[in-house]
């Protein structure tokens, strides 16, 4: 029956010719192979935030009044609507945790070197896009807590010289967070971010299956002395069936978190009221929040915060353009980027837990 | 004695010379500001003489302009004591206590003189202190009672919104107390001394001292302050019904009221006493240490039967409510979003409050309306916090479902792969 109906489809649009380029892709197999699966885990994380999205979206009000009561809505009386709400805040939580790994699995792997510096621009791009798709829609519930988070967070993009203020204020609709902020993040998460994801994506697809897939140096080296060790294995069906095991087990992830511990819907916001004692931003950005904490007010002449924010901006700048300080040939990287990622990886790791366990 | 003449000649030259020397000292420290000789000396004197510069600058009165000369009159700008003090400057010199409330109420009595400070500030203080107990007395002849200065003090006189006044109604009870919780003063009066002590454990005193509530009652707030007289053993329930409104009602309308007025029992104060008021509680209707009905009333008589029923229904909702709120708990730290039931339990809580205040009309019935209706809202809430339970269990038993599926998925994509990779 699906090779009859395939048959009929490949007569009229010669999708054999489409396909025929996965079936000639390869996979290099090594003893770091399953780190490639991080790509795709994060890829199908995505696939589950647009479908759990859009179910989201067909209750979700955005509005300063009824946003909390929609979500709560959602929570309480829609069936099954704490699985999918709970579903696609951990999953999104989960989505940027294997965009890291990925990132770092790139960056020790040594797969961002030539040719493949654009597709590291590429997935660069993408996990800042996916930190801003997590910060616009923390705000969308508008309880107290990413209320606060939401004013402190925008309050350090005012603090860049010159362009702060206006960038902030266009973040926010106007000098507070409010409704207007509201209204403004709900479009930011569900037009702007997700276009240019998909176009991301699509543009990183193109780079990993146009470039194939990296084998770190140390492999390569091994398999130039002997070629015989090299071993390959097809990318469809052979890893798209191991991949597929890999998002069977993020099912069992997600449906487990969603179950035992439901997404907290928490405190409607109150923008006149304080803020909570010891208030945090979500994980993926408490080790900026603990760095700029730690800065002191005054750098020399230099505001601490401001400082904090332009060194941050700067570093992420230079982690974007990582690849083309690599200029050493491909067998013979520098050994300093690894010392950096490894310097970076425990500095992210050492402040996040800094940040959660500080009061 | 020629010698001891001169010996006395020489102790007075000398001391006038002293004074003098302070006068000039003083008028120097006071070069280029408004010359008050009286301060400029009197700062300068030991008490009960002495008033600092510093304590005059935080008189309100001193704020508004006015000084020494306007209560003691006398010529502030001669330091020639014949002048400043004499009597064809009209210096008053010391006031007599007596004569106190008259001299403040010559400015305080007057609305046309007080509205250009405060517009809003009243100007009946006198003839309220006239009505008052110590207006009484004074006016007998007793100048042991408090006048105008006791309470509000003197020469460093703030205003009472100041939380350093006397008067502020933080500092009212201490100020009070002074006088009434000193049992040698106060022994004359024949009056208890044990009202601050009694007032310190109150629940009153809770709500202003520690929860920092100033609208929380304090002496002038049943006694009156310029008129300040103990209520009438018929009129308490008027003083407490400024604040507690419904129970008042209540309580007029209510058997007990007429029972108590024919006895000549004091109201409110039978069962709740006056200055030491605890927060109530369902064991004063026990009758254990705490419980007040039986005091008056027999056991198992009818009224007896009825605090029976009055306070098992009270405590039933209390218990219906608590246990609602523990099934609550259990479901939200499970994860589940019991938000409406928790909502709905300040109804029952207010239920709960709404029937322990019926219990003002003493009519069992009535009582029972509102514990009937926070009992059926808690039940509710229970059943909420039990379904909540009942789901996730449900939610967890779908899981299990899940990961078995997931489970033979996974068995038969390894297969299939070890299958085409053979």
């Amino acid at each position: 029956m699906i090779s009859a109906i395939y048959h009929w489809l490949d007569e009229r649009l010669h999708l054999d010719g489409l396909i025929a380029p996965f079936r000639h892709k390869t996979v290099p197999v090594h003893r770091l192979t399953y780190w490639y699966f991080f790509g795709g885990i994060t890829l199908f994380l995505f696939g589950v935030q647009v479908i759990t999205g859009i179910l989201l979206l067909l209750y979700y009000n955005a509005g300063a009044n009824e946003a909390f009561e929609s979500v709560q809505y959602i929570m309480t009386k829609v069936r099954y609507g704490w699985l999918i709400r709970s579903i696609h805040s951990w999953s999104a939580n989960l989505m940027i945790l294997t965009a890291f790994l990925h990132m770092f699995s790139v960056l020790f792997l040594k797969a961002y070197r030539k040719p493949r510096e654009l597709t590291w621009v590429s997935g660069m791009l993408l996990l800042f896009l996916v930190m801003g798709f997590g910060f616009s829609g923390y705000l969308l519930p508008w309880n107290t807590l990413a209320f606060f988070a939401t004013k402190v967070g925008t309050a350090m993009v005012g603090q860049v010289p010159i362009v702060g203020q206006p960038i902030m204020i266009f973040l926010r609709g106007g000098p507070q967070v409010t409704g207007a902020t509201l209204i403004r993040f709900f479009g930011f998460h569900v037009a702007v971010l997700p276009g240019l994801v998909v176009i991301l994506i699509a543009i990183h697809l193109f780079l990993v299956q146009r470039l194939g897939m990296s084998v770190p140096p140390k492999i390569e080296e091994e398999w130039i002395e002997n070629p015989s060790a090299r071993r390959d294995m097809k990318f469809f069906p052979n890893f798209m069936l191991r991949e597929m095991m890999a998002w069977y087990v993020a099912i069992g992830v997600l449906g487990a978190l969603a179950a035992i511990f439901p997404w907290n819907l928490g405190v409607k916001a109150d923008p006149f009221g304080s803020a909570p004692a010891g208030i945090k931003p979500e994980w993926y950005f408490l080790f900026m929040f603990q760095t700029l904490k730690i800065i002191p007010s005054k750098v020399w002449f230099i505001d601490g915060e401001v400082l904090g924010v332009l060194g941050c901006g700067l570093v992420a700048l230079l982690w974007l353009l990582l690849p083309f300080f690599d200029s050493m040939p491909p067998s013979r990287p520098k050994r300093w980027i690894t010392g950096l990622a490894i310097f970076a990886l425990m500095y992210v790791t050492g402040m996040s837990v800094y940040g959660y366990l500080a009061k | 004695m020629a010698t001891l003449r001169n010996n006395f000649r020489m102790l007075r030259a000398v001391r006038t010379l002293g004074l003098a020397g302070a006068v000039v000292f003083a008028a120097c420290l006071g070069y280029g500001q408004t010359t008050n000789s009286c301060l400029d000396c009197h700062s300068a004197m030991p008490d009960p003489l002495g008033v600092s510069q510093d304590k005059f600058s935080q008189d309100i009165h001193a704020q508004k302009g006015l000084s020494c000369t306007s209560c003691h009159g006398g010529d502030a700008s001669s330091y020639d004591p014949s002048v400043s003090m004499g009597a064809k400057a009209g210096f008053k010199g010391k006031i007599d206590r007596r004569q106190v409330p008259q001299l403040c109420a010559g400015c305080h009595s007057n609305p046309a003189y007080m509205k250009q400070y405060d517009p809003g500030l009243r100007t009946d203080q006198l003839d309220q202190y006239h009505t008052s107990m110590h207006g009484k007395r004074l006016a007998a002849g007793d100048s042991k009672v408090a006048v105008c200065i006791d309470c509000h003090s003197v020469h460093d006189i703030r205003p009472p919104s100041d939380p350093r006044s006397t008067v502020n109604p933080v500092n009212i009870a201490t100020t009070c107390s002074r006088c009434h919780s000193d049992a040698a003063y106060m022994k004359p009066y024949g009056i208890p001394t044990d009202q601050f002590a009694n007032y310190k454990t109150s629940v009153h005193y809770q709500a202003m001292m520690v929860r920092g509530d100033l609208s929380a009652p304090t002496c002038t707030t049943c006694h009156g302050n310029h008129g300040a007289t103990p209520p009438g053993v018929d009129k308490v329930q008027n003083v407490c019904a400024n604040c507690h409104v419904f129970q008042a009602q209540m309580y007029e309308k209510s058997t007990h009221s007429k029972a108590f007025q024919s006895l000549g029992l004091p109201g409110c104060v039978v069962c709740h006493s006056n200055h030491g008021i605890h927060l109530p509680s369902d064991a004063m209707l026990g009758t254990g240490p705490q419980g007040v009905c039986m005091r008056c009333h027999q056991p198992g008589d009818k009224c007896d039967q009825a605090r029976a029923a009055i306070q098992n229904g009270l405590m039933h909702l209390d218990g219906a409510i608590t246990h609602a709120d523990q099934t609550l708990s259990v479901a939200e730290s499970s994860g589940m979003d019991v938000s409406e039931a928790r909502l709905a339990q300040s109804q029952a809580k207010d239920e709960l409050i709404k029937a322990r205040v019926t219990i003002h009309t003493y009519q069992q019935a009535l009582v029972d309306q509102d514990v009937q209706a926070g009992l059926k809202i808690a039940a509710k809430d229970e059943q909420a916090g039990k379904d909540a339970m009942i789901e996730r269990d449900q939610r967890r038993i779908g899981l299990g479902i899940c990961f078995f599926a997931i489970a033979i998925m996974l068995v038969g994509l390894w297969l299939f792969i070890r299958k085409i990779e053979r």
